[in-house]
């Protein structure tokens, strides 16, 4: 049965839509759970999202924003098993909260960042000529432009706050995004697939969003996946300055900020938020690479 | 675009004229795009300007100026006029140095940079410096042994340095080295003690001390640089050495290397002697670009460890609602930033064979 089921799955030709689908996503998470690095990578993934929806649950009760100053910066011990801060909250329950800080940050750029250079990139690449000229300057343009300098002058003038540090690290970071689009464009829009949809009277639009679109996403999904540690690290940088989120929300960047004071008394204060940063960023590195050895062909 | 004559190499050899005009072309296409991103980097720091809920007026007149004086100063500063007209005035303002005075020092925005400006320099050039000594070396071998265990440690290592906050590592090698072990001094440029002994000639004070021959500062100096540097060139390390790997693999697998393997020249040699010189002009653009990001990353450093560099002096300015410096700064960390990237483009593009006169 689980042969048959098996030959099914893999059918190098699919009877139907259905099982060619159903083929290519079994073959794309057999690869990935059979690669060591992208396995690690999307363990880390996983667990930083089930951190951030049960993190009531996983914190033990304490609450990440109760504050206790008899017990303030209290070494880890059975009850605060990393210690607490300089108001004496809980830096577990608070590290726990703070995934979802970094999770809404990472959604929320990903989802102004994608359409815009997918936008703009298969634009270019598809329509060519001086629409291509234009586009492409532009976006050299931002793309020589200093990230985290261009990120802190904007959450400055925005004002500090988890909305506009998400603002300030999408307006930097969807030029690479528009360069994919457009390179992957420019390779499929003269293939035969292509042309005949054009005989077919499908508008300029429709080959666009139904039949470029589609293509350009994998290799666009592994590059924000290898960019995530870059945002996650932006934001967490903007949160160390005081321009992400705002106390007393527990947010990692400003915990660390928090703990920078007394870093060589109370290591824990600033230790334990600052590891979780590295090991989510490491986790989307490792989860890149990964995902760029499954679908880029070039590299393998 | 001509660039369609660019063909193979028999082109190439024949017409001197030809490719000088194609090298003004290039040199000319390079100083277009400097100045449009220019006016796009000002743009976007006027934009920027614009949507601060900071009132420039109140900022110069002070909260209790009267109506009249506030209206004069509003005026004298152009805010009546046509956006676009303001634009033009803020970036021919900048075309000659002036970045407006800052609130917090009450200096010239322009003075204050090119006061912390050294600062950041030495940090950054110490920083790269260990960048390209060791990472160059690593990626060669890591490309050289790829998929054995030097590949994989080399990989791993610049893993971390992609995946860890710079603040935090700071921290970190602060509460190490500095409190625990004791082998490096702390925050700040120098020992108190030592501070406005040596006089200011070039702002880097490992050269001024030298120069003097106080070598007692001078060692004071490095062991004050030597860890936030140490950070930051680890970061560069990372990249360069990555990017080494990817040219590496890249001629490893090309003939002529095959060719100096049968020659009879032991591996090490042929990737040495005969892969390593191909891959040093895209190395350029790579090492340019980690360079103008240390000018960058250098702002979260500096103010970990209190460095009284450009990223300590904009981060000050922006909790004081100093927009003139923070804006100031930005164009001068953009336009250096800018102007790194283009140049080492432009390099690599010069030394491309193809172009070379025969």
């Amino acid at each position: 049965m689980s042969d048959t089921l098996g030959t099914w799955l893999m059918s190098e030709t699919p009877m139907s839509r259905r099982q060619a689908v159903i083929g290519s996503v079994y073959r794309a998470v057999r690869s990935i759970i059979f690669n060591p690095t992208a396995l690690i990578g999307l363990i880390i993934v996983t667990l930083l999202i089930f951190m951030g929806i049960f993190a009531p649950l996983l914190s033990l009760g304490n609450s990440p924003l109760a504050q206790n100053l008899a017990g303030r910066l209290a070494a880890p011990s059975a009850d605060h098993w990393f210690g607490t801060d300089e108001l004496g909250r809980d830096i577990l329950a608070r590290t726990l909260y703070g995934a979802r800080a970094t999770l809404a940050i990472v959604a929320l750029v990903s989802v102004i960042v994608v359409p815009i250079g997918l936008t703009v990139g298969t634009v270019a690449g598809y329509l060519g000529g001086w629409v291509d000229a234009v586009l492409m300057r532009i976006t050299d343009i931002f793309l020589a432009f200093p990230r985290l300098i261009l990120a802190l002058a904007f959450a400055a003038a925005l004002g500090p706050g988890i909305e506009n540090a998400v603002i300030a690290i999408a307006l930097t970071s969807w030029p690479a995004y528009a360069r994919i689009a457009r390179s992957e464009t420019m390779t499929i829009a003269h293939s035969d697939f292509i042309q005949s949809v054009v005989l077919q009277g499908a508008s300029t639009w429709r080959i666009l969003f139904r039949h470029i679109v589609p293509l350009c996403l994998s290799s666009v999904i592994v590059r924000l996946t290898l960019d995530m540690a870059g945002i996650i690290l932006t934001a967490a940088g903007l949160g160390f300055l005081g321009l992400g989120a705002q106390p007393p929300t527990p947010e990692w960047g400003a915990m660390v900020s928090s703990g920078r004071d007394v870093i060589l008394d109370q290591w824990w204060v600033a230790t334990i938020p600052g590891l979780a940063i590295f090991i989510v960023s490491l986790g989307f590195n490792l989860l890149g690479d990964g995902l760029r050895d499954v679908f880029d062909p070039k590299s393998r | 675009m001509s660039e369609s004559a660019e063909g193979g190499s028999v082109a190439v050899r024949q017409n001197p004229g030809r490719q000088a005009a194609k090298l003004a072309s290039r040199v000319g296409s390079f100083v277009l795009t400097l100045a449009a991103t220019f006016v796009g980097l000002t743009a976007v720091t006027f934009f920027i300007s614009r949507l601060t809920n900071i009132d420039p007026v109140l900022a110069i007149v002070g909260d209790k100026a009267t109506s009249a004086a506030y209206d004069n100063a509003y005026l004298a500063l152009g805010l009546d006029k046509p956006l676009i007209v303001q634009y033009f005035i803020y970036l021919m303002r900048l075309l000659t140095g002036d970045f407006g005075r800052s609130v917090l020092t009450s200096q010239p925005v322009l003075a204050d940079l090119l006061r912390v400006f050294p600062a950041t320099f030495e940090l950054a050039t110490i920083a790269i410096i260990i960048g390209v000594v060791v990472g160059v070396p690593a990626g060669v071998i890591a490309g050289a042994t790829k998929g054995r265990w030097p590949d994989q440690v080399i990989r791993v290592v610049g893993l971390f340095g992609y995946s860890v906050p710079v603040f935090w590592l700071g921290l970190i090698g602060l509460f190490v080295f500095y409190g625990k072990l004791g082998w490096v001094a702390g925050t700040g440029r120098l020992d108190v003690f030592y501070q406005g002994v040596v006089t200011q000639r070039t702002g880097v004070i490992l050269i001024d001390a030298a120069l003097e021959g106080n070598w007692e500062i001078v060692g004071n100096a490095f062991s004050h640089l030597i860890l936030p540097a140490g950070i930051l060139g680890y970061f560069s390390l990372a990249y360069v050495a990555r990017m080494t790997r990817s040219f590496m693999i890249d001629q490893l697998s090309q003939e002529y290397f095959t060719a100096a393997r049968i020659k009879g020249n032991s591996y090490w040699r042929a990737v040495w002697r005969h892969a390593f010189p191909n891959i040093m002009v895209p190395l350029i653009t790579v090492i340019g670009l980690s360079y103008a990001s240390l000018l960058e990353g250098a702002v979260l450093t500096e103010t970990v460890f209190a460095w009284p560099g450009l990223g300590l002096y904009i981060t000050r300015a922006l909790f004081n609602s100093d927009m003139n410096a923070v804006l100031g700064g930005t164009v001068l960390v953009g336009a250096v930033f800018i102007t790194i990237n283009l140049v080492s483009d432009l390099l690599y593009k010069l030394a491309d064979p193809r172009l070379r006169a025969s």
